[in-house]
């Protein structure tokens, strides 16, 4: 353990040869890809316990004002929570079926996974934007474009009423407290969204990138981090989908 | 030091690459859930309804750890990782929601 040996061992590592991708503080390649694993990991875990805390607020009002959440939960389509959820996990499919186009070398295959994920992604935001629309119309966006009197009177807006005439009159303390469904259903709806565009974002710098011919040299470690990303996003839509939608349904 | 440890170990968690046979049948799997919590949702089963649905959720996700996510195929400290992280979140939730579920708070 003299300093000695350690300077031979430093000198002997920079003639070692390793490819191009590998930075020099790692040992071997196989170590830089488990340490960049291991820190992938590290950070989704710090994402999963951030959800967590949505997860539990939403629990615990439900549990006080379950009336008022089961109503309010009557609110969203069922239709389109579950269109999103088939073009959510079609896109975590198609992701990861980049990663092994990566893995493979194959760029063509790659690129056009990445693509696939990329217009999936989108599809799940367009799905996204009808809904949030419908709420916008209906006054039900907490602090914005909020009126109880929406629920407690739907007739009051006529245009809306026509529009959405299934709409039942709930009696006033409950209708104020489906202001705290909305408002966790934003919160948590609107942060997977955040992390659905900041995806998709990365996803188009990717397909340039690949499209260059950059994953499909050996070096797969940002694709497959990437896809991580992207199947935790997927995951928390996978617990949002029956949380929001179903529960209260039947 | 480190040469010692550069042994046959290191090689154990070769670069393990998923089958896209093994993919397609998640893919089919997770389709056949979404369906099945979307058909469980409308049958009235009393409390029953949101332990059914996170049932399946939570198998969905357990699926997609796995497989999508490689953690099957993973070192050992990935998967120590993964599952003290998944355990730590399990015993947040679970003693907060035991609290609140178990007081009278909120019932004035």
């Amino acid at each position: 353990m003299s300093d000695s040996t350690a300077i031979a061992h430093g000198t002997a590592e920079a003639h070692h040869e390793h490819p191009p991708y590998q930075r020099h503080h790692f040992e071997t390649i196989a170590q830089q890809n488990d340490a960049t694993n291991f820190a992938m990991w590290l950070f989704l875990l710090t994402e999963i316990m951030f959800f967590g805390g949505l997860f539990t607020a939403y629990l615990i009002y439900r549990n006080w004002y379950y009336p008022a959440f089961v109503a309010a939960s009557h609110q969203l389509d069922i239709f389109w929570g579950s269109l999103n959820t088939l073009l959510l996990i079609t896109s975590s499919f198609t992701m990861a079926m980049g990663v092994w186009c990566a893995e493979l070398r194959k760029k063509s295959g790659l690129v056009l996974c990445l693509v696939l994920t990329f217009i999936l992604g989108l599809g799940f935001l367009g799905v996204k934007t009808v809904e949030y629309r419908e709420k916008w119309e209906k006054h039900h966006i907490p602090g914005l474009h909020y009126s109880v009197s929406s629920f407690v009177d739907p007739a009051s807006d006529p245009e809306v009423h026509d529009k959405y005439p299934k709409d039942q009159p709930l009696a006033l303390d409950m209708a104020r407290h489906t202001e705290l469904y909305f408002f966790l259903y934003f919160a948590m709806t609107g942060m997977h969204a955040v992390h659905m565009i900041i995806g998709i974002a990365i996803l188009a710098f990717m397909i340039a990138k690949a499209q260059a011919g950059a994953y499909t040299t050996g070096h797969v470690t940002f694709v497959e981090n990437f896809g991580l990303y992207w199947h935790f996003v997927d995951i928390v839509w996978i617990f949002l989908f029956p949380l929001l939608y179903l529960i209260s349904r039947h | 030091m480190s040469e010692v440890q550069d042994g046959p170990e290191q090689h154990e968690h070769e670069h393990h690459i998923v089958s896209p046979i093994i993919y397609v049948i998640i893919l089919c799997a997770l389709l056949v859930g979404t369906g099945l919590t979307v058909w469980a949702s409308f049958i009235d089963l009393g409390p029953f309804n949101p332990i059914i649905a996170l049932a399946i959720a939570c198998t969905k996700a357990v699926l997609v750890v796995l497989f999508f996510m490689h953690v099957k195929y993973s070192s050992k400290l990935t998967k120590l990782t993964v599952g003290a992280g998944f355990f730590t979140f399990l015993v947040l939730i679970g003693m907060t929601l035991a609290d609140y579920f178990t007081r009278a708070w909120g019932r004035w």
